[in-house]
């Protein structure tokens, strides 16, 4: 795991790894799947809790458990910025990764695609494609997300391009 | 308008003639003059050209077909005008699958369709194909637009989707099956798929859609430095499907750490994007019309002016379901295949002595399938110079021995409470 920092390695290998290769147009499998995922990111959750390390919010938003919708966090010179979290499961999940969409950010950052998708590092989907199908949700946000936070957040406050929702007055964002 | 100018035009005249002083005459003439440029600018207003019945031969201004149905005279293509039987689905309507379209449109194509979600942006602009005015269409509709003014003759769908959600690609693959363009089409509705998406994940749904449906499809991609790209024929059980072995890239041939910069996702050039739109076209026009040699996978490197060429076989261990029953179904039909290779080799064998072949320019080969089909063939991981893996394979994953602890008496809805529960905490 080169390109990866201590800490993110640690967490990430105490994430329940999933062993059911199925994506959504699989029926019962993906059932199986789901479970997995979900005990993934229950684990996952109650870590960062224990660890004070809280930083996301995520559920299905619908039955068949192919969206995904929350919300997520960081904090950065003592205030916390949060925002919308959302993605699809691609249907050919967990062959590739689900895109992480962060809408509020579309078009603040270099390091995003059309639509507010997050733009991974060069390190994440080779991991990935090497660990298919033990990665999951609770791990692409672990591996994707968390970085990019870690990384874009700074940056976009330093440069003003986002502003802290307590200074809504200074502010055109809502 | 333009009688009003032809008014002016008259009157101008019989001023002309009335003048008595001739001193005047060369600024009445220069007034005239302008007029008359007018009169041949309201004239060029643009003109929608009407549909036509059949592809005509003939060498005139006012057909649009005569250079194309030249191909044939020439004998470079036996029947042009059977472009008109076939349908082609682009997927990706962007810098290459836009030019791609344009083409193919030009090229007078019977049907094409088109997938994309996105919308037209200023910052498209430095690509070909979509004009600032089409700033906020959906690239779909765009294309639909600039498409059916250069050539109504062309059935154009389009569908503004995204093909790797399970609505989307439900959406994709229904429209790949609808045969009703020409209800006698053996297989799916369309003739040859062109991906020409810019990411991996849609490259995927692709393949699964194609491999699915035993549907033949070329592969288009740029990289994200925008100084590479390639083109890939997939026929599905013949070839190595795209989750067969790790995607390819074109080596850039200088340092790596000299092109990443950091801060950016994606670079593009109207060049490169055109260069690849060209190729997989030219390779499109090939494999409908039924001349020349369609490439399994050419590689461009546009720092080098290289080409690397190549060909793949399937995976027996690919992770692709369908592309295992596409395998099977390969080997199953040897016995036919050979049969009818047998055939067209009796067949074209001449009837009196002479070298077999003699005017084999490409070295095409009828050889047994069990034997290496020429030098080009590579294992996976044996790549030419000039190419390389994207990503690496999956590890080994050995699958839990049933009596480990499986605990499927979880109930998902239970779990999905506990999961509430704890983002409510
Ligand atoms: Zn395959």
């Amino acid at each position: 795991m080169e390109g990866w920092d201590p800490n993110t390695k640690s967490t990430l290998t105490q994430i329940p790894l999933l062993s059911t290769k199925a994506g959504p147009r699989d029926g019962a499998l993906w059932t199986q799947r789901l479970k997995e995922e979900y005990k993934a990111l229950i684990t996952y959750t109650q870590m960062n809790k224990s660890n004070d390390n809280d930083w996301f919010r995520i559920s299905a938003s619908n039955p068949e458990g192919t969206r995904w919708t929350g919300k997520c966090w960081y904090v950065y010179n003592l205030l916390k910025y949060e925002f919308d979290l959302q993605f699809d499961i691609p249907i050919t999940y967990p062959s590739t990764a689900p895109e992480l969409e962060l809408p509020q950010l579309d078009g603040k950052t270099h390091k995003m695609y059309r639509g507010g998708k997050i733009c991974l590092t060069v390190h994440f989907k080779p991991l990935w494609a090497k660990n298919c199908p033990r990665f999951g949700i609770a791990h692409a946000l672990c591996l994707g997300l968390a970085p990019w936070l870690a990384a874009e957040i700074p940056i976009l406050v330093d440069s003003g391009m986002i502003k802290h929702k307590d200074d809504a007055s200074t502010s055109t964002e809502s | 308008m333009e009688v009003e100018i032809k008014q002016l035009l008259a009157d101008l005249q019989s001023l002309d003639q009335s003048l008595p002083d001739p001193s005047l005459h060369a600024s009445l003439h220069k007034i005239q003059s302008r007029v008359e440029h007018l009169a041949n600018l309201v004239k060029a207003e643009p003109v929608r050209r009407s549909k036509v019945q059949d592809m005509s031969t003939e060498v005139v201004d006012s057909n649009p077909y005569s250079r194309l149905m030249a191909l044939q005279r020439m004998g470079i293509v036996e029947n042009y005008e059977r472009i008109r039987d076939f349908s082609i689905a682009i997927v990706g309507v962007g810098g290459v699958g836009s030019v791609a379209a344009e083409m193919l449109t030009r090229c007078g194509i019977g049907r094409l369709l088109l997938y994309d979600y996105d919308k037209v942006e200023l910052a498209n602009m430095n690509r070909l194909f979509f004009r600032p005015d089409q700033v906020g269409m959906t690239k779909t509709d765009a294309a639909v637009e600039t498409l059916s003014d250069i050539n109504p003759d062309v059935v154009l769908e389009s569908y503004t989707l995204n093909i790797t959600t399970v609505e989307g690609f439900e959406t994709f693959m229904s429209s790949l099956k609808n045969k009703s363009f020409r209800p006698s089409k053996q297989g799916s509705g369309v003739d040859l798929v062109l991906s020409c998406v810019d990411n991996y994940e849609a490259r995927m749904a692709v393949n699964q859609a194609c491999n699915e449906l035993s549907q033949t499809w070329l592969e288009s991609g740029v990289s994200e430095d925008a100084v590479s790209g390639h083109i890939q024929l997939l026929i599905p059980g013949e070839t190595a499907c795209f989750a067969c072995a790790p995607p390819l890239v074109v080596a850039s041939g200088v340092d790596e750490r000299t092109l990443k910069r950091e801060g950016v996702c994606a670079a593009s050039l109207p060049t490169t994007m055109g260069v690849i739109a060209g190729l997989l076209v030219q390779n499109t026009l090939k494999f409908l019309l039924g001349f020349g040699q369609v490439s399994p996978y050419l590689g461009y490197n546009s720092l080098k002016d290289f080409f690397p060429t190549m060909q793949m076989k399937p995976n027996p261990q690919c992770s692709n379901v369908a592309c295992l029953t596409r395998q099977e179904e390969y080997a199953l039909a040897k016995p036919e295949r050979d049969a009818a290779a047998k055939a067209k080799l009796e067949a074209e064998l001449p009837t009196e002595e002479g070298p077999l072949h003699d005017d084999n320019e490409w070295n095409i080969s009828v050889v047994d399938d069990s034997e290496p089909e020429g030098l080009d063939t590579r294992s996976s991981d044996a790549l030419p110079e000039g190419l390389t893996h994207e990503l690496p394979t999956a590890d080994a994953f050995q699958k839990l021995p049933t009596d480990a602890p499986v605990t499927d008496n979880d109930d998902l809805e239970d779990l999905r409470k506990q999961l509430e529960a704890i983002n409510s905490a």
